[in-house]
């Protein structure tokens, strides 16, 4: 069955609720505005269940009624994550046991970006979005090493914390300056580093889209909004899961 | 203030027993924090004494003197013998000025001796003590408000907060919540504001999740809530944070611009921020010892811990935190008044019996701290999307909020981790808030847990526990404890963290003159 419609008590019937507010007094009229907003939607005929003032200027509105759109479930179109998430209990686990050791993650805001604002919500304990940050993570060993850092200074701490990912965040964007950064980091890992000892590279920034990494020269890029749990799972899945260098570099 | 006192018997030897070990964990910091300076603290001696502005990269004209000052002679004698030793010598007619000519490296800086230091040290001291007479006619001020417009009816005090990241946007948003019924009204900052290590400068009108705390920023939203008070007939108090790299200098402004309340946590900057431990603890001080001038109110950050840590297995650690909390405020020169204690409602709610848990924690902290205005702070962890079930989730907040006397509530809204609370949103918060206190505000009266029952247990277990800690803090030491990863999960050397390079060690010469001042009157 792949036309549905929503369901209240009966199958068909198309209920739903909806709440909002619009920016004008409690009256009649305002009730009115209501309904005609709620039939533009969709739902008639529409039912104004509550309406209360909010100070002099707002009103606030519980709605229901039937909606007369169908819903075609096999045109849903869903873009698929290709790494599962991962709580931070799920990504310690399968870090402890496919790694047997802790993973290090190297983060940075190169260049001349002083904004850590996305770095930190990534890597802080405090967290993002109600995730704690990769900090969190018994099993990440997490090196900020926060704003204006050099890209030769982040090779060398790379180097020296054995680090298996590197987050780079940008944040401006002046004169394409995210994209000249991050391409000029991408370039001296690969210089720096052999193919299969590289770490994993990371960037992120609300101006880049997930399309980019190729022409940004990194393994993955991520956009506004992301949470630490996102990354952290994506690390474990490329770093433990698909071993991407990992059992190299133990040999080695 | 509504007192539940007594309700729970806890033996009063092992109640002196906490306190007297959260006092002999604190000493050796505070120790440490008399023994050294940072940028910040003589930052906030210069901007006392009047310096304010930002030059055309927006660098505030206090960094610049200062960066330039410690290049000629360092650090480590504080700021005030070099300045007013540059403008006794006619450098400058005044700071402003002297700033301007330092930035530009027209101006060298000494540490003045014999005469001339002690010359330095009557004019900075006159100086800084004209910046105090500021922040005292500030205080003064707010208690003439207050008896002219009264203290909110009911306790807790309902506590609400703005985060558009622009002022002028905060500030209808702000005067719309305190017609609804907010008696408190916090400005949350853009993130990352605490990293930074200098005070924008200005109103601001871009921030990322929240606006900037600045000197004129706390004008403006002072004004606006002070118009909202003549019209309510009720003073509306205004908070923001001090946490960071700038606790000294942002305590500092709050005193000259008369917030009423401010974050400030001994350890949430360590912790959560990756600050240095000593860089906190000396910023900590001079801040609190600010605040106490200026008759602000201090919220703390327990709550944080329980948004990392299990809220069950780290009660303990919120107990340990607030007595450290306590020692430290009382030793800066705060009142029992000003200590908003911080705690938290965040107990998986799939637990069972997780409210009478709550219950027995938020009792324990309210008997702990009869006379502090302890800041109950919502759920947000198990706030999952689900809206419906988090406006029952507040309810049974409230609720404890209500059986047990808290000083400040803070108002949860049922669409946290969603979105910026709607006007919506927050009109439906407040409605539960009333609901529940006008159902079961004097539940308390007739509220008595069975002496031997559940949350009597509980609670004297979390205790027991928060002296365990505590013992294990004073075998080690509160820095190697913090180094150790015993708050929060969190591993934070001494010898590490964000700030570092803004601490010095005091030499025998040092001399600041705000320190002076406020530990005489103390």
């Amino acid at each position: 069955m792949s036309i549905i419609r929503p369901y209240g008590d009966t199958t068909g019937d198309g209920m739903v609720q909806m709440s909002f507010t619009l920016p004008i007094p409690h009256d009649k009229r305002a009730e009115g505005a209501a309904i005609q907003l709620a039939n533009k939607m969709g739902m008639d005929p529409a039912l104004v269940v509550h309406a209360k003032p909010m100070g002099p200027d707002f009103t606030f509105f519980v709605v229901y009624g039937p909606v007369n759109h169908l819903v075609d479930t096999s045109k849903v179109e869903v873009i698929e994550r290709d790494y599962p998430l991962l709580s931070p209990k799920d990504a310690n686990l399968a870090i402890r046991k496919g790694l047997r050791r802790r993973l290090t993650v190297v983060g940075a805001c190169i260049g001349t970006d002083a904004h850590t604002v996305g770095i930190d919500a990534i890597m802080n304990i405090k967290g993002f979005a109600g995730e704690k940050g990769l900090e969190y993570y018994r099993e990440l060993k997490v090196v900020n090493l926060g704003a204006q850092v050099a890209v030769p200074e982040l090779v060398r701490r790379a180097k020296a914390e054995k680090a298996d990912a590197i987050l780079v965040s940008q944040v401006v964007t002046q004169r394409e300056a995210h994209v000249l950064n991050t391409k000029e980091m991408s370039a001296a890992f690969r210089e720096a580093y052999s193919e299969e000892t590289r770490p994993v590279l990371v960037a992120g920034g609300p101006r880049f889209t997930e399309a980019m990494a190729g022409e940004l020269g990194v393994d993955r890029v991520f956009g506004r909004g992301t949470t630490p749990g996102e990354v952290a799972s994506y690390l474990v899945d490329a770093l433990v899961t698909r071993r991407k260098h990992a059992a190299v570099r133990r040999t080695a | 203030m509504t007192r539940a006192v007594k309700k729970l018997d806890l033996d009063p030897v092992t109640v002196r027993k906490a306190r007297t070990l959260a006092r002999k964990a604190g000493k050796p910091i505070v120790n440490i924090a008399k023994q050294h300076t940072t940028v910040s603290v003589e930052r906030a001696v210069l901007r006392l004494a009047g310096l304010a502005g930002a030059d055309s990269e927006g660098i505030p004209w206090v960094n610049r003197l200062a960066d330039t000052v410690r290049a000629d002679v360092g650090l480590e004698h504080g700021l005030a013998l070099p300045v007013w030793d540059a403008l006794l010598r006619g450098e400058a007619e005044d700071l402003s000025v002297l700033a301007q000519k330092a930035a530009s490296g027209s101006v060298t800086f000494r540490l003045p001796e014999g005469k001339d230091a002690t010359r330095a040290r009557t004019a900075s001291r006159k100086a800084a003590a004209a910046g105090l007479k500021k922040v005292d006619a500030r205080r003064k001020e707010r208690d003439r408000l207050i008896k002219r417009h009264g203290d909110p009816e009911q306790r807790p005090w309902i506590y609400l907060i703005v985060a558009t990241g622009d002022i002028y946007e905060d500030i209808p948003q702000a005067q719309a919540a305190a017609r609804a019924g907010a008696d408190i009204i916090a400005v949350i900052r853009s993130t990352g504001q605490s990293l930074l290590d200098y005070v924008p400068e200005g109103a601001t009108r871009e921030g990322f999740a929240g606006t900037y705390a600045t000197q004129e920023n706390f004008r403006l939203m002072r004004a606006a809530l002070d118009e909202s008070s003549r019209e309510l007939g009720r003073y509306i108090r205004l908070t923001n944070y001090a946490s960071g790299l700038c606790m000294p200098e942002i305590a500092t402004l709050a005193g000259l611009q008369r917030l009423d309340m401010m974050l400030n946590d001994s350890m949430y900057g360590i912790l959560f921020r990756d600050i240095n431990p000593i860089r906190t603890f000396v910023d900590q001080r001079f801040s609190r010892q600010i605040h106490a001038r200026a008759g602000i109110i201090i919220n703390t950050g327990e709550d944080n811990y329980l948004t990392t840590a299990d809220a069950v297995d780290a009660a303990h650690t919120v107990t340990v935190s607030q007595l450290l909390n306590e020692y430290f405020a009382k030793e800066a020169g705060l009142e029992d008044w000003q200590l908003g204690l911080g705690h938290a409602f965040e107990i998986t709610p799939e637990i069972p019996d997780s409210f009478r848990l709550e219950l027995a924690h938020a009792m324990l902290a309210r008997q702990l701290f009869p006379d502090a205005p302890l800041k109950w702070m919502p759920p947000t962890r198990h706030m999952t999307g689900d809206v419906f079930r988090g406006y029952l989730l507040d309810g049974f907040f409230n609720l404890v909020g209500a059986m047990t006397g808290q000083g400040i509530l803070l108002v949860g809204m049922m669409t946290e981790a969603v979105v910026t609370p709607w006007i919506s949103d927050r009109d439906l918060a407040l409605q539960n808030v009333r609901y529940v206190l006008g159902a079961a505000g004097n539940l308390h009266e007739d509220f008595h847990p069975a002496p031997d029952g559940f949350i009597a247990n509980r609670a004297r277990q979390v205790l027991g526990e928060s002296i365990d800690l505590l013992e294990r803090i004073v075998d080690d030491g509160l820095l190697n404890a913090i180094g150790d990863g015993t708050f929060g999960l969190m591993k934070r050397p001494q010898d590490a963290g964000r700030g570092l390079d803004g601490v010095a060690r005091r030499s025998s010469q040092y001399y600041n003159p705000a320190i002076e001042l406020l530990e005489e009157a103390q």
